[in-house]
C-alpha cells in the first residue's frame, strides 16, 4: 500500500463499529437463555458474512487504521461503558476483568510469537510465576502493590533465563519441546512442593493501591458498585500500557528486526542482525507481561492453586495467539474476547466445552490459517511521512 | 542398597522404557514422512487402550475363557483399529495441511488430541472415572531376595523389543520399507520415481498408530489400571524421548525413551529429594540436554555458520 498517495479515510466507519460492538456485547453478556445467546451468536455471523460480502468489513478495518489512536481511545471509552453499565453485576464484570488480564498475557506471547517467533508453549507458566510472586509478597511481606505486580513480571522474566539457553539454541519443533517440558516440570513442581502449598494452592490479599483496598465495594453517593470495578480499571490501565508498549516497539527498528529474525534467521544474520538479541528481548519482555497479568489475577481470585497453570492452559493462551492472526495485537484483544467468555456463556454446554473449544480452533485453523485478524504487511510509508 | 532392589528398579525402568520407545518411534516415523509432530498421538495411544479394553469385555460377556486368546484377539484388534484410525487422521487432518506452517499443524493435532481425549471422558460410559484393566498374561514370578521377576512382564518386555525390531526390520529390509525411507529423504524425487506418496504416508501413520495400540495394552497390563487422560502425559514424554533422540532417527527415539524411563527411574530411586520430583528432574535434564544437544543426542548435524 502507498501511504503518499491516500488520504486518510473517515474515522466514521471505525467509530460506528466500536459502538456497535459495545452495544452488542452488552446484549450478549446480559443474554440469560441460551436460545438468546445462541440467536445473538448466529445474527453476529451472518451479519459478518453480509458485511464481508459487501466489503464494508475492508472499510472498517481501514479507518480504524488510519485513526489507530482513536480507535484505541474509543474501544478503551467502549469497555468502560460497558463495566459501568454492568456496574454491580459481580460475574459479568469478573468476566470482563478476566478478559483483560488475558489480553495483557497474550499480548506479551504475541511479542514473543508473533514478532520473533520464539515459540512458547509455556504461558501459563510464566502466568503461575507471577501469581505464586504475588501471593507470597502480600501474605508475607508489606512491599506496596504496585511494587508486586511489577515484581511479578519480574520474577517471571527471570525465571524464563532458566530456559533461555536452550531456547536460543534449539529451533522449531526442539524448541517447542523445551517449553512443553518447562511447562510440564513446572506444573509438577508445584504439585509436590508443600512450601507452595502443593496441590492445594496459596491464598493471596487483594490489590491495595495507596490506602484503597480495591477489593471493597465501591459507593460514591447513591452509587453502589462492585469492587470487579477497581480491578477492571487496573487491568484496563496495563493493558493499555501494554499494548501501546507493544505498538511503539512493532513500529521501531527494533520491531523491524525482529520480523527480519522471524522470517529468516539466516538471512537477518548475514546482514548483521543479532539474533540472540531479539530473541531475548522478546522472551523476555513477553514473560514480564504474563508475570505482570498474572500477578493482578492472583489478587482480583484471592486463591490460586496449580490446576489453573496446566500446559492445557499455555495451550488456549497460545491458540487465542494463532487464533487472533500472529503479530496482530487487535487480533489478539479480539480472539481473548471470544474465546474467555464464549464457553462462560453457554453454561448448558459446559461439560462439552473443551471438546467444542478444540474443534473450533481446529476449524478456524483449517478455513482460516491466518487467523481472524491477520497482520497486515508492513507499510513502509505512513500517512504521517506524506 | 542392595543389589536386588537396583535390579527391581532397572527391570521397572526398562518396562517404562519400553513404553515410551513404542510412543517415541511413532513421533520419529510421522516427522521422518512429513516433517511434521503429530501430537495427537497420545491420545489415540488412549484409544488403543480403550479399544482393547472394551474387547475384552465384548469377548467375556460372549464366553470366552482362555485369558491367553483373549489378550492375543484383544491385542490384535485394538492394533488393527487404531491403525486404522490413524491412517484416517492423516487422510482428514494431516496430509490437507502439508503445505501449512509447522506450528499450526503442531496445534490443530494438540487439539485433535483434546478432542480424542474428551470424547472418551464424555462419551464411553463412565469414561470419566479410572478403569480396572484386567491381568491377562498368568502371574508366574521368581524372586531373589528383594528382586522379583515378573512373567507377564517379561513376556510384554520381549514381545515388544521384537515389535521394535519387526519394524525395523520392515523400514532396513522391505520394499515398503525403502519407498518410507525414500519419502522422507526427498519427497519430490520419490514421486517421480513412482512411489504412491499418500499411500505411504498412511501406511506410516497407520504402522505408528498400531505401535501406539501396543504400547497402550503393556501399559494397562503393567499398571492394571487405565483413565481418560494417560495419553496427555504418555504422549509428551513420547515426543521429549523422540526429540531427545533426534526427530527422524529410529535408534534415537529408542535411545530417548529408555534414556527418559532411566531418568525417572534415578529420580525415583537414587537422588535424595522425594521420589514425587521424578518428573521435575526427567524434564529438567531433557531441557539440560536440549541445550548442549539443540537437534537431539543422535540428531542430524546442522551446518550453517553465520
Amino acid at each position: 500500500m502507498t501511504g503518499s498517495t491516500r488520504t486518510p479515510v473517515s474515522f466514521l466507519p471505525a467509530l460506528v463499529s466500536i459502538l456497535l460492538g459495545a452495544v452488542y456485547m452488552v446484549f450478549f453478556l446480559a443474554g440469560e437463555s441460551q436460545l438468546e445467546i445462541f440467536g445473538l451468536l448466529l445474527g453476529a455471523c451472518l451479519v459478518l458474512l453480509l458485511l464481508r460480502r459487501f466489503k464494508i468489513l475492508e472499510r472498517v478495518g481501514r479507518s480504524a487504521k488510519d485513526h489507530s489512536m482513536a480507535f484505541g481511545a474509543a474501544a478503551v471509552a467502549a469497555t468502560v461503558a460497558i463495566s459501568l453499565y454492568f456496574y454491580d453485576d459481580n460475574f459479568v464484570l469478573f468476566l470482563v476483568a478476566t478478559v483483560l488480564v488475558y489480553t495483557l498475557t497474550c499480548l506479551g506471547l504475541n511479542i514473543q510469537f508473533g514478532f520473533v517467533g520464539v515459540v512458547n508453549f509455556a504461558g501459563a507458566s510464566f502466568f503461575g510465576v507471577g501469581c505464586y510472586t504475588a501471593a507470597i509478597l502480600t501474605k508475607h511481606t508489606a512491599t506496596p502493590h504496585l511494587l508486586v505486580l511489577l515484581l511479578g513480571g519480574l520474577a517471571a522474566a527471570a525465571l524464563g533465563f532458566i530456559v533461555l539457553v536452550p531456547v536460543l539454541k534449539t529451533r522449531g519443533h526442539y524448541s517447542a519441546l523445551v517449553t512443553i517440558a518447562f511447562a510440564l516440570l513446572f506444573k509438577t513442581f508445584l504439585e509436590v512442593n508443600d512450601t507452595l502449598g502443593g496441590p492445594q494452592g496459596l491464598k493471596c490479599d487483594g490489590l491495595n493501591l495507596f490506602g484503597w483496598n480495591v477489593n471493597q465495594d465501591i459507593v460514591i453517593g447513591s452509587f453502589e458498585g462492585s469492587f470487579y470495578l477497581g480491578y477492571i480499571a487496573v487491568a484496563l490501565a496495563l493493558c493499555v500500557l501494554g499494548f501501546i508498549l507493544a505498538r511503539r516497539l512493532e513500529d521501531s527498528w527494533v520491531g523491524l528486526n525482529m520480523d527480519a529474525v522471524r522470517l529468516d534467521e539466516t538471512v537477518s544474520a548475514c546482514f548483521g542482525q543479532s539474533i540472540p538479541k531479539a530473541k531475548i528481548t522478546a522472551f523476555t519482555l513477553g514473560n514480564f507481561y504474563c508475570g505482570v497479568a498474572g500477578a493482578l489475577f492472583a489478587m482480583m481470585l484471592g486463591y490460586i492453586a496449580p490446576t489453573n497453570f496446566t500446559f492445557g492452559d499455555s495451550l488456549i493462551l497460545l491458540s487465542i495467539v494463532i487464533l487472533g492472526g500472529l503479530g496482530s495485537l487487535w487480533g489478539s484483544v479480539a480472539a481473548t474476547t471470544i474465546i474467555i467468555i464464549m464457553p462462560e456463556k453457554f453454561q448448558m454446554l459446559q461439560e462439552y466445552r473443551f471438546l467444542l473449544f478444540a474443534a473450533l480452533v481446529i476449524a478456524i485453523l483449517l478455513f482460516r490459517p491466518q487467523g481472524l485478524l491477520p497482520r497486515p504487511l508492513r507499510a513502509f510509508l505512513t500517512l504521517r511521512s506524506r | 542398597m542392595d543389589f536386588g532392589l537396583i535390579a527391581q528398579h532397572i527391570a521397572n525402568g526398562l518396562m517404562m522404557g519400553l513404553i515410551y520407545a513404542l510412543v517415541a518411534v511413532g513421533f520419529t516415523l510421522f516427522f521422518g514422512v512429513l516433517d511434521i509432530i503429530k501430537f495427537s498421538h497420545g491420545d489415540v495411544l488412549t484409544w488403543g487402550v480403550f479399544t482393547a479394553f472394551s474387547m475384552y469385555l465384548l469377548l467375556t460377556w460372549m464366553g470366552l475363557g482362555h485369558p491367553v486368546v483373549i489378550l492375543v484377539i484383544v491385542a490384535v484388534v485394538a492394533m488393527a483399529a487404531i491403525a486404522l484410525l490413524g491412517a484416517g487422521i492423516a487422510k482428514v487432518l494431516i496430509i490437507p495441511l502439508k503445505g501449512a506452517p509447522p506450528l499450526n499443524v503442531l496445534l490443530i493435532t494438540l487439539m485433535l488430541g483434546t478432542v480424542l481425549r474428551e470424547s472418551i471422558r464424555l462419551f464411553y460410559p463412565d469414561g470419566a472415572n479410572p478403569k480396572h484393566f484386567p491381568a491377562l498374561l498368568p502371574d508366574w514370578s521368581y524372586s531373589w531376595g528383594n528382586f522379583t521377576l515378573r512373567f507377564d512382564n517379561t513376556v510384554m518386555l520381549i514381545s515388544g523389543l521384537l515389535m521394535i525390531v519387526l519394524v525395523q526390520l520392515l523400514i532396513k529390509r522391505t520394499k515398503l520399507g525403502m519407498a518410507i525411507r525414500a519419502v522422507s529423504q526427498d519427497e519430490e524425487t520419490a514421486r517421480l520415481m513412482g512411489i504412491n506418496f499418500n499411500l505411504v504416508v498412511y501406511i506410516t501413520f497407520a504402522l505408528g498408530s498400531a505401535l501406539a495400540a501396543f504400547a497402550g495394552v503393556a501399559y494397562g497390563l503393567y499398571y492394571n489400571e487405565i483413565n481418560f487422560n494417560i495419553g496427555l502425559l504418555l504422549g509428551a514424554i513420547g515426543f521429549s524421548a523422540a526429540a531427545v533422540g533426534g526427530f527422524g532417527n529410529i535408534y534415537g527415539a529408542i535411545v530417548g525413551g529408555f534414556l527418559f524411563a532411566l531418568l525417572q527411574t534415578i529420580g525415583a530411586a537414587a537422588l535424595p529429594f522425594a521420589s514425587a520430583y521424578k518428573d521435575v528432574f526427567a524434564f529438567g535434564v531433557v531441557i539440560i540436554i536440549m541445550a548442549i544437544k539443540p537437534t537431539g543426542l543422535l540428531g542430524e548435524k546442522e551446518t550453517e555458520r553465520v
